[in-house]
Order: C-alpha cells, then sequence, then structure tokens
C-alpha cells in the first residue's frame, strides 16, 4: 500500500509538470464529439435500432471508454523508457512489493483516465446539452477507471514482455482497432442495425458489454443487462489483468 | 559478504541456449574493493544482476550480505545498494524528490529520507541541487547522485555497475576518488564491473576477470599482471659492452626474453624493481656504466591477453551484442 501512494504520487507529479498530455490526450474524442456528433442526432432520430436515448447519449460514454481505451493502452511506452533508462531496476532492486510498485503506475494512468472522462462529460453536457443522471454519471467513472487499469496493466505486462519500441506500437493497433470497431463505439452494433454475424462476433468481445454498460449508466438503466453485465465483464477483466502485470513485474526476480 | 558457488544463468532464445554465465565462484569478504573485470558480452552485469535479485540463477547458490539469494531476496534487497549501468533516474524528477521517494522505498519517513539525503548529496558535492530535474545534471553529477541514492538506507555492500562508463575523463578521476572515499571512511564493501583496466587497477584491491561467462583469474591487480612473464626492462648501456651486459643480465634469478640492439639490453624478470639494484652492482664490478634504464610493469591488458590469448580490445569486438545479455 505504502509502495502504491508512493509511485502513484510520483508518477502524479510527474504528469502534471507537463499537463500538456491532459489537452494532448483529449484531442480526438473532443474532434469526434464536435465533428462527427451532430452527424448523428439525425441519423439516431431517424433510424430504428438504436439504443434508446439521445444521441449524446449514446456517443458521449463510449468517446470516454475509448479514449480509456487507447491512451491507458500506450501506458507500457513509458515502462519501457523507465526499463531502458534503469529506473525500473532502481525500483525493482529495493525491498518495496512489486505488485505494489505496478499498482501505483496503475492507479495513476486510472485517474488521469477519469479525469479525462469528466472533461469530456463537461464539454458535452455545456456545449451539446447532453443529459444524464449524477448518479448514472458518476458509475460510468467507475467503469471508465476499471478499464484503464485493464489496459493499463495489460499494456505494461505486454511491453515488459516483447521489450521493443518498434514492436509494441504496431501489435497495438492490431489490437485496438478490431476491438474498437467491434465494441461499436461510433455507431452501436445492434440486433437489428448489423447482420446476424457482426452481431454475433461483437457480443463475444467484453468490451462491448462494458460500452454498453457505460451508456446504460448515461441514460439511467440500472438494469441487469443493460448494466450490471458489463460491470461483471470489465471487473473480471481487471482482475485478471493485473494479475498479468504484477506476474510480469515478479518475473525474473530471485 | 558475498559468496556465490556455481552461479549460472543461461538465456533461451529461439530454441538455442546462450549460456551467459557458467558457474562463477566469487568469494568476497567485508571491506573490500573488488572489480569484475572483462570485455562487453562476457558476463559481468548479468552476474550482478543475479546477485542483486534481480534475474534468478538457473544454477548455483549465493549468500549476499549474509542472506541466502534464492530464499531471502527481500533480506539481500534490505542490506545492499546497487548502481546500474547508465543510472536509474528519471530525467523530469527533481534531485530532492528522488531521493525522498528513495529513501520511503527502503522504509525512512519523509524526514527520515532527506535530512540523509542532505548528508549524501553535501558528502558527493552535490550541494545546492536540490530543486535541479535529473536531466539538467552534468554526467557526472548525475552518476554520484545515483550513488547518493545507493546509499540512502545505508547499505554495507555496494554493486556499481560500470560506474564511470560514459563520462569525461575528468569526471572519472573525481568518482573514483568518491568511491575511494566510501571505503574509507564508511568502511562499506564494494563490487563493481568495469571494462577499464585502468579503472581496475587504480581501484580495487583484487580483480577477478571473466571472459565468455568464466571467470578466467582472479587476485589484486600487481599479482596478476606478475602472471605475466615478468617486468620489461630495458637498459642502455655503452656501445662494445652490450654482449657483457647482456650475459650479466641473462644471469638474474628469472630473468628471460634476452635481446639486445646497439647500446641497448631488453630483457624480461618476474620484479623489475627488486632485480634493478643488483643488476646496477654486477654491471658495476664489470665496469659497465649503466646510462639509461627503463622498468615497464605489465598492464592488465597484457594479462588479459596471457589469460585467453586475445587482447581486451579484439574481445570487445568480437562481443555478442548487449541485448542477449540484458533479455
Amino acid at each position: 500500500m505504502r509502495e502504491t501512494w508512493l509511485i502513484f504520487r510520483r508518477d502524479m507529479t510527474l504528469s502534471l509538470r507537463n499537463p500538456a498530455w491532459i489537452m494532448i490526450g483529449i484531442m480526438q474524442p473532443v474532434l469526434y464529439l464536435v465533428l462527427f456528433g451532430p452527424l448523428m442526432e439525425k441519423v439516431v432520430n431517424n433510424t430504428p435500432g438504436f439504443p434508446p436515448g439521445s444521441s449524446w447519449t449514446i456517443l458521449t460514454p463510449a468517446l470516454i471508454i475509448q479514449l480509456a481505451l487507447f491512451s491507458s493502452s500506450f501506458a507500457g511506452f513509458s515502462i519501457l523508457m523507465e526499463y531502458r533508462s534503469g529506473l525500473l531496476e532502481r525500483l525493482r532492486v529495493t525491498p518495496a512489493s512489486r505488485i505494489g510498485l505496478l499498482m501505483g503506475k496503475v492507479l495513476n494512468n486510472a485517474v488521469q483516465a477519469v479525469v479525462q472522462a469528466i472533461l469530456i462529460i463537461v464539454l458535452a453536457y455545456l456545449v451539446f446539452g447532453l443529459d444524464a443522471p449524477i448518479g448514472g454519471i458518476l458509475l460510468s467513472l467507475v467503469i471508465v477507471a476499471l478499464t484503464a487499469i485493464t489496459l493499463a496493466s495489460a499494456s505494461y505486462a505486454v511491453a515488459l514482455t516483447i521489450k521493443s519500441e518498434q514492436a509494441f506500437p504496431a501489435l497495438l493497433n492490431a489490437v485496438l482497432m478490431p476491438v474498437l470497431l467491434l465494441s461499436g463505439i461510433l455507431l452501436p452494433i445492434t440486433s437489428i442495425l448489423a447482420p446476424n454475424w457482426l452481431y454475433t462476433i461483437s457480443r463475444i468481445n467484453p468490451f462491448t458489454h462494458v460500452v454498453d454498460s457505460e451508456r446504460a449508466t448515461f441514460r439511467g438503466d440500472f438494469t441487469f443487462g443493460g448494466l450490471y453485465l458489463g460491470v461483471l465483464v470489465v471487473l473480471v477483466m481487471a482482475i485478471l489483468a493485473v494479475w498479468w502485470g504484477a506476474r510480469t513485474f515478479q518475473r525474473e526476480n530471485a | 559478504m558475498i559468496r556465490a558457488r556455481g552461479l549460472a544463468r543461461s538465456f533461451t532464445t529461439r530454441r538455442r541456449t546462450v549460456e551467459a554465465v557458467k558457474g562463477v565462484d566469487i568469494d568476497v569478504s567485508e571491506g573490500e574493493l573488488v572489480g569484475f573485470l572483462g570485455p562487453n558480452g562476457a558476463g559481468k552485469t548479468t552476474t550482478l544482476r543475479m546477485l542483486t535479485t534481480l534475474l534468478r540463477p538457473t544454477a548455483g547458490e549465493a549468500t549476499v550480505g549474509g542472506c541466502d539469494l534464492r530464499k531471502d531476496p527481500l533480506g539481500v534487497r534490505r542490506r545492499i545498494g546497487y548502481v546500474a549501468q547508465g543510472g536509474g533516474t528519471a530525467a523530469e524528477c527533481k534531485v530532492t524528490e528522488e531521493i525522498e521517494l528513495q529513501g520511503r522505498l527502503y522504509g525512512l519517513t519523509k524526514a527520515a529520507a532527506l535530512s540523509r539525503g542532505a548528508e549524501l548529496t553535501e558528502q558527493l558535492d552535490l550541494s545546492g541541487l536540490d530543486q535541479r530535474l535529473t536531466k539538467t545534471l552534468s554526467g557526472g553529477q548525475r552518476r554520484r547522485l545515483d550513488i547518493a541514492l545507493s546509499l540512502i538506507h545505508d547499505p554495507k555492500l555496494l554493486f556499481f555497475d560500470e560506474p564511470t562508463t560514459g563520462l569525461d575523463p575528468q569526471s572519472r578521476a573525481n568518482l573514483w576518488d568518491h568511491i575511494r572515499r566510501l571505503r574509507s571512511e564508511h568502511g562499506v564493501t564494494l563490487f563493481l564491473t568495469t571494462h577499464y583496466l585502468d579503472e581496475a587497477d587504480s581501484l580495487c584491491d583484487r580483480i577477478l576477470v571473466i571472459d565468455n561467462g568464466e571467470i578466467v583469474a582472479e587476485g589484486t591487480p600487481d599479482s596478476l599482471k606478475s602472471r605475466v612473464s615478468g617486468d620489461g626492462v630495458t637498459v642502455g648501456v655503452p656501445e662494445g659492452s652490450v654482449v657483457v651486459a647482456a650475459e650479466i643480465a641473462g644471469q638474474l634469478p628469472g630473468a628471460h626474453e634476452v635481446t639486445t640492439v646497439d647500446t641497448a639490453v631488453t630483457f624480461r624478470v618476474p620484479r623489475g624493481d627488486t632485480a634493478m639494484p643488483e643488476l646496477l652492482r654486477a654491471l658495476d664490478s664489470a665496469g659497465i656504466a649503466m646510462t639509461s634504464v627503463q622498468v615497464q610493469r605489465p598492464t592488465l591488458d597484457d594479462v588479459f591477453l596471457t589469460l585467453t590469448g586475445r587482447s581486451l580490445r579484439d574481445a570487445e569486438e568480437g562481443a555478442k551484442p548487449k541485448e542477449a545479455v540484458h533479455a
């Protein structure tokens, strides 16, 4: 716990020293919101098959998950830098618990994702009149945090396994692109809109359920099918990913 | 402080097994300054990473600082300080932040970490740099900061991996002074790797020479050098007395490889400095007035050449890529 707090605070201090990350990080979702969101309004109103709610309660939560997915996946880059600079070895030669060190980093990624999500929500609320219940918003931030924890842990594990600045982004793109398309972030993949085979594949993708839950929180739908299935999925993924990351951190030690 | 038996590590890459370290025995007693000398890729870093709990040995056992490496790695970590090749500070961090973090990871309170840090920065000539980002420090300063960090919990055993690589000559000499002072003032035991002969020579009490994952020699710098067929001596004598002088030189105990040119005799003896007075007397009584004399101690490069049949520089060029050792 102590190590987690120390590393969390350190990474946070470093992130705040260069606050440009927060702006650069949310550029892409902001562009989607501004340049793509208005298109959705009429499409959603005139096409049957969309989930309930206005276009903004469909798009905003999905963009937040997309942001968490992408920014946390790239966390592995920072660990590669720390590995190359010898910082990682310096930490690993101290008596600090390895899982504590990992959790400190991962929690920092989670907090960043939540802060970015809040900025997006505030923008959607102020500019586009997003209308969502406050309880739902808070729950949606928990889902964002768990998504970030999952992706960041997995990213650290992958980066430390392949240890290559060239292969890492290539691998990320290869994995993230299909995951993104199959979770119906821009256009929801519903049984009415999508052909059967595509719908089936998208149901196998765990992140589809996470995006569905995130949308459910925004429209205040607290039923099992709408909300809790996705929460359960992301919780299980987070636990597995942290376990994987911790194992990678520990490996090779005497 | 260190006792290792048959410590070995092999890496498997693409169905090929590379034995980076092939079973080394290492003994280091308290207060010693021991150098681990070898070309790049010889297995120095791998061995060091095993001894510092960063890498699991594939065979063998070791006690480090009184704790068993396999059974009590946490105990080892508490008792040692380690400076990795190229250090380990974050570029965007302030000096004082690094010091505080390091101390607190070892269980110190913030106040204790900072006061210990102040003591160490003073000793290592880093005073007044507290608020600087580490990326703005000079190479020598950064390396001294690495050393200060490794000392934060007052360990009695230190491991330095190539501490002066990449430093300019002045910073190197300065760092050597600091390393010597660590030992004389703190009584720490130091185990460092280097591929610089002059560094091993001027700094270490004892040297282990490693090549291709095996320790090929061990001893004080002087005893290692005396393994080479001895010191080279060149004596200048007046024209015409070369033959007699060569005969006299050849009669010195242990003298060999006697060669002559016009006005000089060259030969090797085990100890050039002690053979000199005797030679002087002998030449004197033969009526030969020496015009000049030169004694050349063998270098560690000669040692490496004798032990492995190639010079350190050749070994470096033929070395395996660094990645294999780091994997």
